[in-house]
């Protein structure tokens, strides 16, 4: 080979070796991502029960999908938890932030200890928290040996209620990650504008709801679509809490889709639930990624 | 030491087509300055003259060989980056030694030349420093020094002094010079400061939307504009360029004033053009250009004149301090044979 | 986080400071309390529990909680303790942590220094594939492990873990190299340096602060999973399945004390990696979310 072939070679192999190392995650993905999910939107148009069937029943499975009363259940819970989760969560990050970014004595000591929940599995918070809201060893207990006998708090028993009890291990585990979130997102303001709106004479609350926080708004998007995405994902925290009860109280469509597909053997509801648990992310995530890639090129 | 030569470069990316068809001859030992404006194709052509960009069409020899498909390393060059490109991580003397050991030369050998780089650049107190510890000049001799190690055929730089005060972008760039006497490396440079490449060159090539505009010495460009966009890019304070017409007799009109300009001779009276002349070759006098002065600017040692005539703006700067003031109305009358006259559609030079 | 404090602080009344650090001590307590509770009465016998004195600290100190969660306590039928499944998670986790690192540093270096038609959409699809709710992949994984015999070991749960990791490794890497000059590849290029010997010696030095973040990110995810656990762990399960088997189990008396000290081994792992290199993680974070 010549020298000139030679080096050609290598400047063409400089070309390719960068699609080449890429190709095995591109694969990995294409198969493992969206080959799965085409084949759960076809098990989902099928007959399966509990092993997979290839008999086309059309949209069957999602007529009876929404005739049950378990799944409308898991609808509302999810309803009710993802709106309070992510509003809950947005609201004690930004004012914790907010009160931060105070020249806070000890921020250094207080931001670790917002922070850990974070590290801990959804397993870890809600053994955790259904012991402390067990009505009898836990927070009600301890209330009447201090002596406050009237003291009621039987959430987790009450299926009516049961929901908020997740909501609130929920926020108690995530709310500190919004709130370095947003004190990230304060501490990049320019600090010129601040000093701008204050000679502009915007102070204290002012200063926060007509500069500060119209200028998080990307900080409100991120945090919007992560806790979006994490309360539709929910699984582990209701089963180590709750496990879906008192009765199916709190089933969410995660734990649906996980009873129906493997304890009750209805592959193909379970399919067709996961499809329309994918749909409403698909709904956020899309337009948002779309946006963010967009506006780097 | 090589000569360069560009033969009908082409470069698009996808339908985009960024530079068409360029010819530059490079002789051994030549300085070579690429200006134009942002968005000219300068920088692309650098690129890939260096090989980090793949060639559409043409050729480009270095040396009298075909480089096209050879990866930077083998084209014998070396490149100056606008941020330096320093690597973090390394010391000063590990960023200078870095394409050597690439090459896998010889410790003590590369310990060598690293020297004598340093040596040349004054260099020697920092070689055991990091980058993030030197300032911008410093910096700037690293990126130089890095470059000089590999004693290469040709000398790249990409806007080298844009991230430096002016104070010291002066001195580096006389410094860029001397090392240029010193080691007589063809060199290609890249800016888009027509000062840069007016002091620097000796040869400029003024490059516009992807074409060559003109190539040619720095006081060639200057005096000899070869179109109306050399002519506005070429100068400071740039060119006056004011629409005229061909007035017979070896005469243009300009503003209802009649001017000699005798290279219109042959063309028909009536012919629109544009006439040129530079802010420093007017003069105030009792004919000429009648124009309102609307601001003085003295610098101590010249006068810088922007005058309204009729809804144009006309900048004359003259050497004397002079009682003029605004809203006075002053005739200025272009010094004889240092004016310019240029096609009014096509743009090209007259005469 | 390290980003330095300003001085953006609006100057505030006394009574109003007061009140804001009221406010941050209630959520300080609000934070610390569940892992109060679970330390203290991981400590206690298990009469104390019961006497219902949650918040006192413990009248007779003992370890024979953390000793029976360990190696003793019924993890479904066997008595066997978690130690098991803790080495069971060890050894999923250290490899799938590594794998997945090691190809998103590789993915983020190409995605950004050696860009080519089509990249965006590429990253976009792999970006999508960390944020779909993992349901939607259950049925198909059980069979393709199942047909790799990988179904209920730990390699299966490392590939499962890898491929649905690179998405958020890539991602980091990708947004700390976009701030990496792409010059100095260039500069390397003329240099004489080669793809991998850019990525070795260029990109890697400089990747300190971002594989801290990709590491604790993989790390406490894939630790703190459970619903992959779940369904492929089989007989591998690994520490999270473990412990919600020892704590909903239903047979015998509840031992309270047992399930905290279990919680607590179950969390340690993360918590550590946590308290030792949480401000790097934080800090890495911030500048490689999502918004980048």
């Amino acid at each position: 080979m010549s020298a000139a072939a030679r080096t050609d070679w290598r400047t063409r192999a400089q070309d390719w070796l960068p699609k080449l190392v890429l190709a095995p995650s591109l694969a990995v993905t294409l198969l493992f991502v969206y080959g799965f999910i085409l084949f759960t939107v076809v098990l989902s148009f099928t007959g399966s029960r509990m092993l997979p069937r290839y008999d086309f029943v059309g949209f069957t499975n999602y007529a009876k999908l929404f005739a049950l009363e378990h799944w409308w259940t898991a609808i509302g819970n999810i309803a009710i938890f993802a709106t309070l989760y992510i509003g809950i969560c947005t609201a004690i990050g930004l004012v914790l932030a907010i009160f931060l970014d105070q020249k806070i004595r000890g921020e250094g000591v207080l931001r670790p200890i917002y922070l850990y929940p974070m590290a801990l599995s959804f397993i870890v918070t809600g053994t955790a928290w259904k012991w402390f809201l067990d009505p009898g060893i836990g927070l009600e207990r301890t209330m009447h040996l201090w002596g406050w006998e009237s003291f009621s708090f039987t959430w987790i028993k009450d299926s009516e209620m049961a929901i908020y009890t997740i909501v609130i291990a929920a926020v108690w585990q995530t709310s500190g990650f919004v709130m370095a979130m947003f004190l990230a997102g304060l501490r990049g303001i320019d600090n010129e504008i601040l000093k701008a709106a204050q000679i502009d004479g915007a102070s204290g609350f002012a200063l926060y709801r007509r500069i500060v926080i119209p200028i998080l708004r990307p900080a409100f998007l991120s945090a919007f679509v992560i806790l979006f995405h994490l309360a539709i994902k929910s699984y582990d925290l209701v089963i180590a809490l709750t496990g879906g009860g008192p009765g199916r109280a709190t089933e969410l469509p995660a734990t649906f889709m996980y009873s129906y597909t493997f304890t009750r053997n209805q592959m193909g509801i379970g399919a067709s639930s996961a499809v329309i648990m994918l749909m409403t992310i698909a709904a956020i995530m899309v337009p948002y990624l779309y946006a963010e890639l967009k506006e780097r090129r | 030491m090589a000569e360069v030569e560009i033969r009908a470069l082409r470069k698009s990316y996808g339908s985009v087509a960024v530079v068409h068809g360029v010819d530059v001859d490079i002789a051994d030992g030549q300085f070579v300055v690429l200006v134009g404006p942002s968005g000219c194709g300068k920088s692309t052509l650098l690129r890939m003259i260096a090989g980090l960009e793949g060639i559409t069409g043409g050729t480009i020899r270095i040396g009298g060989r075909v480089v096209n498909n050879l990866p930077p390393a083998e084209r014998d060059i070396a490149m100056v980056f606008q941020n330096y490109a320093l690597y973090p991580h390394k010391t000063v003397a590990a960023n200078m030694g870095f394409p050597l050991r690439m090459k896998g030369m010889a410790k003590p050998e590369i310990e060598a030349r690293v020297a004598k780089a340093a040596a040349i650049l004054g260099l020697e107190p920092y070689l055991a420093r990091y980058p993030r510890e030197l300032s911008g000049g410093q910096r700037q001799r690293v990126a130089m020094g890095r470059a000089i190690v590999r004693d290469p055929q040709v000398f790249l730089f990409d806007e080298p002094l844009s991230n430096l005060d002016a104070k010291l972008r002066v001195q580096m760039r006389s410094e860029i010079r001397e090392l240029h006497q010193r080691l007589g490396t063809t060199t290609v440079y890249v800016t888009h400061d027509q000062i840069e490449a007016m002091t620097m060159a000796d040869r400029i090539v003024v490059m516009r939307d992807g074409h060559i505009a003109q190539v040619g010495a720095p006081l060639e460009v200057y005096d000899r504009p070869a179109n109306v966009f050399v002519a506005g890019f070429i100068g400071s304070p740039a060119m006056n360029l004011l629409p005229a017409t061909v007035a017979g007799g070896g005469e243009v009109e300009v503003g209802g004033t009649r001017l000699a300009a005798p290279e219109v001779a042959g063309l028909a009276p009536g012919t629109a053009v544009t006439y040129g002349v530079r802010p420093e070759h007017l003069d105030l006098a009792d004919t000429g250009l009648a124009a309102r002065v609307a601001v003085v600017e003295p610098t101590g040692s010249e006068t810088h004149l922007v005058l309204h005539m009729e809804g144009r703006d006309l900048v004359a700067v003259l050497r004397d301090r002079l009682a003029i003031r605004p809203g006075d109305t002053v005739r200025l009358a272009p010094r004889a044979g240092l004016h310019h006259v240029f096609d009014a559609t096509s743009g090209v030079r007259i005469g | 986080m390290a980003v330095a404090s300003q001085d953006n602080a609006v100057q505030t009344g006394r009574a109003a400071r007061v009140f804001v650090y009221l406010v941050l001590l209630l959520f300080a307590l609000f934070y610390l309390l569940p892992l109060y509770v679970m330390g203290v009465n991981s400590v206690k016998p298990l009469e104390e529990i019961t006497g219902g004195r949650m918040m006192s600290l413990p009248e007779t100190f003992t370890l024979a909680p953390w000793a029976s969660a360990w190696s003793t306590a019924q993890i479904g039928v066997e008595p066997t303790g978690l130690r098991p499944y803790f080495i069971n998670s060890l050894l999923m986790v250290v490899p799938a942590v590594a794998i997945s690192t090691v190809i998103g540093a590789l993915n983020g270096y190409v995605l950004t220094k050696w860009r080519f038609r089509g990249d965006t959409i590429i990253f976009a699809l792999m970006l999508f594939g960390c944020f779909i709710p993992f349901q939607i992949v259950l049925i198909p994984m059980a069979l393709v492990l199942g047909k790799l015999g990988l179904a209920g070991s730990v390699p299966g749960l490392v590939l499962v873990h890898v491929v649905y990791g690179i998405g958020f490794t890539t991602l980091y890497y990708r947004n700390y190299y976009a701030a990496f000059p792409t010059e100095l590849v260039r500069a390397a290029m003329i240099d004489g340096a080669g793809f991998f010997q850019i990525f070795w010696r260029i990109m890697l030095p400089v990747s300190g602060p971002i594989t801290v973040v990709s590491v604790i990110w993989q790390f406490t995810n894939i630790w703190n999973d459970f619903l992959f656990g779940a369904s492929f762990g089989g007989t591998s399960q690994p520490m999270t399945v473990a412990l919600n088997n020892l704590v909903q189990s239903s047979t015998g008396v509840k031992e309270y004390n047992v399930h905290f000290a279990g919680a607590i081994l179950a969390a340690l792992p993360t918590l550590i990696v946590y308290v030792v290199a949480g401000r790097y993680f934080v800090r890495g974070l911030m500048a490689g979310s999502v918004k980048g």
